[in-house]
């Protein structure tokens, strides 16, 4: 199959996911137990006012008619409105997203670069002290709950050390946000030469994107390491062995070029992890991104956003491993002929 | 026609002795040994809470708030002046059996559903996979999020949510050992008895497509209490002031600023303990059922 066909199919198949997410998201806003229309009409809404309220919001229409006009309200961005702020869910998205982006950015950066050479080093010296330790962080690591490891860290960084800002946001008070272009602090300070802002921006972020990006290193950690035990043991490694070749350009040459390909797809499987760390993270150090909207309205049974919430992380979600997919195909051609 | 069929006989015979073979292994190895006492451990403290647990995990007692841990308190109280121990002691049965409710109510719709789609194939097939894929394009935790958040914060919403996140795990599993099953002998002799297909999927070839599943099922029950853990700790699982872990560790987040470091530190220490007990059992299963990944992980 070509490259361009592979990439079409993928794409094909793509389109009845996001149909289907988009179903389940319309039967979690507006086929459970709770009347839209009641909590918006208020407690001392009338009959009447509740039914006109009704047909305002199209509930007294067929359950397939709502569902279209729920879709084609999606696809032009309307979210709902969140009933909190009193804005639509997607406004209040946009500005909280790139909180969510950063912190995402820097766990993922962490658990890749700690997480992926720890795999490989641990599998070269099997059983060495290295491996150890990537078994303890393997099995331990995956068992400890995040928010937990959050608690813990503000606990030990915060309380005793005193070498962590307090909890509280991207960045500590009496230092001005920089001018926005990327709306991530550590970039924009970088690019707008204000040190200060980015001295802060990076210790507020320091704690959160550790917990984060810890949590999610385990599970890098104990894949990479399988992954590359199983290629030391494979047929090509044992010839080139058998060839004389030096150690170095087995070990890193082959063995690690060949790795890297499964763990392509290890990003999808990390980005999956690192959405359901952000909620409880961001809750933890009350970061403000949108897993802390999302949550936080739903204190005040507002439930829009927290509905669009799981819509954007799904698509996200689809979209990214969409992309896992062509790009693993572009490295990997034998992929393609699946 | 019951001795042609007695594939299955045999069936039970083999899995009794592979069983043996596990326990021999398992006994062998120190760690999951201990895992393994770790978690009837916990599952007989929870059964025995009431008896078990020093004091009344829901009597607040004015005298007593915000005590370190120490001789009268052993895990010291929270600003209710409820005793930490007992709540832990008392939470683990509703974490517990939450978790394994969920587990449970997968495994079993797992198993009809991926039964079904792996025997029949075509239609059924189609629709089950689909069904699955759409599931599986949520982040887990993210959907039980939406589920619970919109069925509403009961305990069996709770259930029902981490269940539902975890129906496609076994169905894939189910499915894909079905297709290799449904192809042997013993099957092909089931079906030339005249069984009905039913009888075929259910009795005689779903048990054999088990191995793999119960790893998975224990690997899952850490993976559930994570998750019960998470949602109550944002506020959307287990309601206060029915004592869950998750909860329990929220609640002491607001006094870590204040130095009262034991009201978040022991619950989230009994979940590490619990989830690690399971993870650690379901890896050594793995190890025993699926020789290929011995030693890798």
């Amino acid at each position: 199959m070509g490259l361009g066909r592979y990439v079409a199919t993928r794409a094909l198949l793509v389109l009845p996911t996001l149909l289907g997410v988009t179903l389940i998201t319309f039967t979690l806003t507006y086929l459970l137990p709770g009347n839209p229309a009641l909590v918006k009409a208020g407690p001392l809404a009338t009959p009447e006012h509740i039914r006109e309220m009704e047909r305002q919001m199209g509930l007294d229409r067929p359950v397939p008619v709502q569902y279209w006009r729920y879709l084609s309200g999606v696809l032009r961005g309307d979210f709902g409105e969140s009933a909190t702020t009193g804005r639509p869910v997607l406004t209040d998205f946009l500005q909280r997203v790139p909180a969510t982006l950063e912190l995402t950015l820097a766990s993922m950066l962490i658990a890749i670069g700690v997480g992926i050479p720890l795999g490989v080093l641990a599998a070269v010296r099997r059983d060495g002290p290295l491996d150890h330790v990537s078994r303890l962080l393997g099995v331990g690591g995956v068992a400890m709950p995040t928010f937990w490891t959050g608690l813990l860290a503000v606990y030990v960084f915060f309380y005793h050390l005193g070498v962590a800002p307090p909890p509280l946001g991207r960045l500590s008070p009496g230092v001005t946000a920089p001018s926005a272009l990327t709306g991530l602090y550590t970039v924009d300070a970088l690019l707008g030469g204000s040190w200060r802002a980015l001295g802060s921006a990076l210790h507020q972020l320091m704690l959160p994107a550790l917990t984060l990006g810890f949590s999610v290193m385990a599970p890098v950690t104990r894949m990479v390491r399988a992954t590359m035990l199983e290629i030391l043991e494979s047929d090509y490694v044992k010839a080139a062995w058998a060839a004389g070749l030096p150690r170095r350009t087995i070990v890193y040459g082959d063995a690690l070029r060949n790795c890297m390909i499964p763990v392509i797809t290890l990003i999808g499987v990390v980005f999956g992890f690192l959405m359901a760390g952000n909620v409880v993270v961001e809750i933890v150090f009350a970061w403000p991104g949108i897993g802390n909207y999302a949550v936080t309205s739903l204190l005040t049974k507002d439930a829009a956003p927290i509905q669009g919430f799981v819509l954007f992380v799904a698509v996200v979600y689809v979209l990214i491993n969409f992309t896992v997919d062509v790009v693993y195909g572009l490295v990997d051609p034998r992929i393609r002929l699946r | 026609m019951s001795t042609l069929a007695s594939g299955s006989a045999e069936g039970v015979a083999g899995r009794r002795g592979r069983a043996a073979v596990a326990w021999r292994r398992l006994s062998r190895n120190s760690l999951s040994l201990a895992a393994l006492a770790a978690i009837v451990a916990i599952i007989v403290l929870a059964l025995a809470a009431p008896l078990v647990a020093p004091w009344d995990p829901d009597a607040p007692s004015a005298e007593d708030v915000l005590q370190a841990p120490g001789w009268r308190h052993w895990l010291g109280t929270d600003i209710y002046g409820r005793d930490q121990l007992s709540r832990i002691v008392w939470a683990a049965r509703v974490d517990l059996l939450v978790a394994l409710a969920a587990t449970a109510m997968a495994l079993t719709a797992g198993c009809v559903l991926g039964a079904l789609a792996g025997y029949r194939g075509g239609l059924v097939d189609q629709a089950v996979m689909r069904a699955v894929d759409t599931i599986m394009a949520f982040p887990a935790f993210i959907l039980a999020m939406g589920i619970t958040a919109a069925a509403g914060n009961a305990t069996a919403n709770v259930v029902l949510a981490i269940a539902i996140t975890h129906v496609p795990i076994y169905t894939r599993l189910i499915r894909s050992e079905m297709l290799r099953v449904r192809e042997m002998e013993y099957a092909e002799a089931a079906r030339t008895v005249g069984n009905p297909q039913r009888r075929i999927i259910f009795y005689h070839l779903l048990p054999n497509c088990f191995p793999p599943v119960i790893v998975q099922a224990t690997l899952a029950m850490g993976f559930a209490i994570l998750t019960v853990a998470a949602l109550s700790f944002i506020g959307l699982g287990i309601q206060p002031p029915q004592s869950e872990w998750g909860a329990m560790t929220a609640e002491g987040a607001s006094y870590i600023v204040s130095g009262e470091w034991w009201i978040f530190l022991f619950p989230g220490l009994a979940i590490m303990v619990t989830v690690l007990a399971f993870n650690l059992v379901g890896d050594t299963l793995r190890d025993l059922l699926d020789p290929r990944m011995r030693g890798v992980v």
